[in-house]
């Protein structure tokens, strides 16, 4: 008895509590953080070199916060539609960027190339399936893991895969994609399956083999290759577009595409 | 001070102190299936929630979360029993390891089943000598379901079993009953309620389930892509569909639960 007694008085308390005016919040503290916060929206095959990028631009403008949100380029587009709060958004494909515009949330002459990516072949280590060129991929019984289609460089793995279709016979896609155990919602994903050795091989972007270990890579030649290219760009509504300038800028510089380069990312041309 | 409390619960307009709570706590359950019922209509709704993915996936939910639900009280009950009804050592590490799979976030269980019976994994190998592969296959999606739902299973039925009065158990021992005839004639019919509705909660945690499946199973439509899965990507692809989908998932649940209580009433 004495203990919901008690419990009521919390309660009351609690409700009593809602009821009586809000005391007189300091207003200051808000506004000043806002003109050095900054929050960046970049797809996930992002996220080791954008961090690296993040770190040495707070560095060289001491106050200043980047906050990153890293996802599948799909997502961070809906959530921006949907209100998400963003400055920055960096893409790992047009399409998306494209949408934003569409939507009054990018300027239309707003968005600049900031790097290219190819895809490579990854396999395990100690390559199970063993596997020795492009071609082996239509091997039957082969366990390939891609990203679905629905994520750009599921799109591009499969766009490639036409382009193979010149030279290793028209029903070579087909056979490839029919030893897909499985589409990975993100690129890492498709890199985690392989590094565990789960899946015999799998199509990721160049950087991402980079910056993973126990992995063996077939390259692509080239010609055959679908370049991805990564646009960037401010958020019309950014409440800090100084900052967001300074930031594209910042990648855009020698600085930046070093840092870049040294995560597996092509230059610009 | 105290008197002053009293009155105030004693008090009709005291019936608010449990109302506002209560209300609070069931619009933050109901204003987003609301919302999500709402904007998938504004959308192509029937176009996106009859596709043949939505089919697939939901077909294979069915089937996956069912037999999950078979497997769990077939081994779920017996484990069950010996908890509720039985003394041994070391019983509550076991009750401990039982309820972990309810704590953990489901991708650490993805995670340890990947590593554990994966190909790669500390068992893979041993299964491997009889030709099982699990990653990637509908056996995977049905062992990550168990894993994460079986548990709620052998909770409610843990709780059945143990209401049941000791002197019945005596009784049946007196008339020389054995530990099956007393399992059987005794405890069963009158543990069915908690068996029922543990059995209702493991199929709904199972169809919902996402985290561990996508980690172990993958996602392939037709084979290991369930309806949770179906609307994640879905999310990425456009938001109708994503919407539809989630749509059709919180109707199959409403359905489920439905039948599954008029079934535990008639029962009781």
């Amino acid at each position: 008895m004495k203990r919901l007694q008690s419990l009521t008085l919390l309660l009351v308390l609690f409700l009593t509590g809602c009821k009586a005016p809000p005391p007189s919040a300091p207003a200051a503290a808000p506004v000043a953080q806002s003109s050095s916060a900054l929050m960046v929206f970049a797809a996930a095959s992002l996220t080791d070199a954008f961090t690296e990028i993040g770190e040495s631009f707070e560095a060289a403008h001491p106050g200043v916060k980047i906050t990153f949100n890293f996802a599948g380029s799909q997502s961070l587009q809906t959530q921006i539609q949907e209100g998400a709060p963003a400055d920055v958004f960096a893409s790992a494909n047009m399409q998306e960027m494209d949408a934003l515009i569409a939507g009054g949330f990018i300027a239309q002459d707003a968005p600049q190339i900031l790097l290219s990516n190819k895809l490579v072949v990854i396999l395990p280590a100690n390559n199970p399936a063993a596997l020795e060129n492009l071609q082996d991929l239509a091997k039957p019984g082969l366990k390939l893991v891609l990203a679905a289609e629905e994520v750009p460089v599921g799109r591009y793995a499969r766009q490639m895969l036409d382009q193979l279709n010149g030279q290793f016979g028209s029903d070579f896609k087909d056979k490839v994609i029919a030893n897909v155990v499985s589409n990975e919602d993100n690129v890492r994903q498709v890199l985690a399956k392989v590094q565990l050795g789960e899946a015999d091989a799998g199509i990721v972007y160049a950087s991402d083999a980079v910056a993973a270990t126990d992995l063996q890579i077939i390259e692509i030649p080239d010609e055959l290759n679908v370049i991805a290219k990564y646009p960037i760009a401010p958020l019309s509504n950014s409440a800090n577009a100084e900052l967001a300038a300074q930031f594209v800028a910042y990648i855009l510089s020698p600085e930046g595409q070093v840092i870049l380069g040294k995560w597996g990312f092509g230059p610009i041309e | 001070m105290q008197k002053f409390f009293h009155r105030l619960l004693n008090h009709s307009s005291s019936k608010w102190i449990f109302i506002l709570p209560a209300a609070f706590l069931l619009a933050l359950f109901a204003l987003p299936l609301a919302a999500l019922i709402l904007r998938s209509f504004s959308n192509d709704f029937l176009i996106h929630a009859f596709s043949e993915q939505a089919f697939h996936a939901l077909q294979l939910s069915l089937v996956t979360s069912s037999i999950t639900t078979g497997i769990t009280a077939i081994f779920g009950t017996p484990l069950a029993y010996m908890l509720a009804r039985w003394r041994f050592k070391h019983k509550s590490w076991i009750e401990i390891l039982i309820d972990l799979p309810i704590v953990l976030p489901p991708s650490v269980a993805g995670l340890a089943l990947l590593i554990a019976f994966g190909r790669q994994g500390l068992f893979g190998p041993a299964l491997g000598i009889f030709g099982i592969s699990l990653p990637f296959t509908t056996a995977a999606v049905v062992i990550a379901q168990t894993f994460v739902a079986a548990p709620l299973f052998i909770r409610s039925a843990r709780i059945g079993f143990t209401e049941i009065d000791m002197q019945l158990e005596e009784a049946a021992h007196v008339e020389g009953a054995n530990q099956w005839q007393l399992f059987t004639e005794v405890m069963f019919p009158l543990a069915g309620r908690a068996l029922v509705s543990g059995a209702i909660i493991t199929w709904t945690r199972a169809l919902g389930e996402f985290g561990a499946t996508i980690l172990f199973a993958g996602n392939l439509e037709g084979v290991t892509q369930t309806m949770p899965m179906a609307i994640y990507l879905g999310f990425e692809r456009s938001l109708g569909t994503a919407l539809a989908l989630s749509v059709v998932l919180v109707t199959v649940s409403v359905v489920l639960l439905l039948i599954t209580r008029k079934l535990e009433n008639r029962e009781g």
